[in-house]
């Protein structure tokens, strides 16, 4: 059978699952949430919840907004020029998108990692001792404390103790991911976004990489993008999959993460996850 | 085959004028040391320190070849004038880069453009016309390491100043994305992200800067009053080395003139020390 999208695409994305259920209230609440850049739409009203303290997986092809739909949570999207973003969004009853929120307040906590690892031009101490005495979470006292325990967390202070004033660029890609993963840590943040985090990694950090996000569920509200469709499947626990419609993103399906994969509602969804379209 | 060809002749040109370049260097030591040479030899080495003063001869042994007073009166000037330019440039740069609204931020950047165009005898005569006055108004005679000072820090302030605004707009954007993501402040992401990133490119403006405050001789010649003495204070005048060359070098003969060549190799000196001495700390600071 040919599929068109005219066809296939519903007004309103099908939700698999009922409305949030009283254990995992949402944290996160899109109402008609669209991202412009200039003429182009990244993504097209998008009413969407994510429930608190679980791993919710975006997935679908390139260029239909999955990142640009992050990049809304954490306000980044105020660094691209021309972007605009409308609807609503709502964190944990912060008001996101108005112009009175504390934007740097909100970075504290949604933090973010980006699928290049990036961390700052400046020594393994200061990549963590920067944010947290920016936040003034600490001070220069109790630092150390912290930075031990943050690089602890994620598994990095037995490779690094020794040379904390190296430069962080010396760390290998997968180290310097669990840096940044480290540096976000440090502000005990809600919410972590992650770009896919593993794709510019080799298996084995990957593997390591992957590992630390599933020791984070439960503790911290985590949003992954991810292209690799095994990689969502085995650590999320709900998934939304967005697709490509007539020159904007729109969210087509979401819901627990294996009725989106085994019993997908939606034919596009099916396609996709079996391979075929995508 | 035409293009191995085309290869072999672009490494050939490219070869030449790497050897040029590096020619010229050598060859204008070289002149340096050979025009040297007579007053190196009838002086010797010791004189240039030790000398009572310097009142040179074009033969060697009636004269005086104290070149040290001249020597801190170059340090003492360009030193001042980085050390008050390179705050007020990397200041002016920030505001350009990340405070100033874009249409304020491009006026100003031609303006500072504009000011290191400014040929550096009108700043001579800036100084001599209008704030040597405002000196001697204070503290007499006007002509002073002051006036030097401060003309050499309006020079070099643009100098380091657009290469700082250059150095800040290459200061990649996932550095900056990874700072917003983390919630950093503006004074957090500049401080702690921007300069770290930017920092090779902030020196070698201040190098650049340093190297044109040692070398004018221009607007301090006109500014500074060009008596040869140690100063002791801002309001001394004193005489640079490249000022004792341009002054003397109408009349010099012999030795004299052997001497002046003498003093253009200790700014030679200068210069290269330098340079090793911002290579070293360039190399210390490698990250990036």
């Amino acid at each position: 059978m040919t599929m068109t999208p005219d066809t296939l695409i519903p007004t309103k994305p099908v939700a698999v699952t009922v409305p949030p259920r009283p254990d995992h209230p949402p944290i996160i609440r899109a109402e008609n949430l669209s991202v412009r850049y200039g003429d182009h739409r990244a993504f097209d009203q998008v009413t969407w919840t994510i429930a608190r303290g679980r791993i919710t997986a975006l997935i679908g092809p390139s260029g239909c907004g999955k990142t640009s739909f992050l990049t809304c949570l954490n306000r980044l999207a105020d660094l691209v020029p021309r972007c605009s973003v409308a609807g609503t969004l709502d964190i944990d009853g912060m008001d996101v998108l108005s112009a009175a929120t504390d934007v740097i307040a909100l970075r504290r906590r949604v933090g973010m990692i980006f699928q290049k690892p990036n961390p700052f031009p400046v020594s393994i101490r200061r990549n963590i001792a920067l944010p947290l005495l920016d936040h003034r979470l600490c001070d220069r006292r109790t630092v150390d404390d912290h930075i031990e325990r943050t690089l602890r967390a994620v598994g990095l202070w037995g490779e690094v103790k020794d040379r904390l004033n190296q430069s962080a660029f010396c760390l290998s890609g997968g180290q310097q991911q669990r840096l940044c993963l480290a540096r976000a840590l440090a502000l005990k943040p809600d919410i972590l976004l992650l770009d896919e985090p593993c794709s510019a990694l080799d298996p084995i950090s990957s593997g390591v990489v992957e590992d630390l996000i599933v020791s984070l569920r439960g503790r911290y509200t985590v949003v992954i993008v991810t292209h690799n469709l095994a990689q969502a499947k085995r650590i999320a626990d709900d998934a939304a999959f967005f697709w490509l419609d007539g020159g904007a993103g729109r969210l087509i399906e979401h819901g627990p993460c294996r009725s989106v994969f085994e019993n997908p509602a939606h034919p596009l969804t099916r396609a996709y996850i079996h391979g075929a379209r995508g | 085959m035409s293009r191995s060809r085309t290869d072999r002749w672009l490494l050939v040109g490219l070869r030449a004028s790497g050897a040029v370049t590096g020619a010229v260097v050598l060859l204008v030591i070289a002149f340096l040391l050979i025009e040297s040479w007579p007053a190196s030899r009838h002086v010797g080495l010791s004189r240039w320190i030790t000398d009572p003063s310097w009142y040179p001869t074009s033969s060697a042994a009636d004269g005086r070849f104290n070149l040290v007073p001249m020597l801190w009166g170059t340090l003492a000037a360009a030193g001042i004038a980085v050390a008050l330019a390179t705050p007020l440039a990397l200041l002016s740069a920030v505001f350009c880069r990340f405070y100033a609204p874009p249409t304020i931020a491009r006026f100003y950047r031609r303006m500072i453009q504009l000011l290191a165009g400014i040929p550096s005898v009108v700043y001579g005569l800036w100084g001599l016309t209008a704030l040597v006055p405002l000196i001697q108004h204070f503290r007499p005679p006007g002509t002073s390491l002051l006036a030097g000072a401060a003309v050499l820090t309006l020079m070099i302030l643009p100098t380091i100043a657009l290469l700082a605004d250059a150095a800040l707009a290459n200061v990649p954007g996932d550095h900056l994305r990874a700072a917003a993501a983390a919630g950093l402040s503006r004074p957090g992401t500049i401080r702690g992200v921007v300069f770290p990133a930017a920092r090779a490119g902030i020196f070698t403006g201040i190098l650049l800067g340093t190297g044109r405050a040692i070398g004018e001789t221009m607007a301090v010649l006109m500014v500074c009053g060009n008596i040869v003495q140690t100063p002791t204070s801002l309001f001394d005048p004193i005489r640079t080395l490249t000022a004792n060359i341009a002054l003397e070098m109408a009349y010099a003969m012999g030795d004299h003139r052997s001497a002046l060549f003498v003093s253009g190799l200790a700014l030679m000196a200068i210069v290269i020390a330098l340079v090793a001495m911002a290579d070293r700390i360039g190399r210390g600071y490698a990250y990036a």
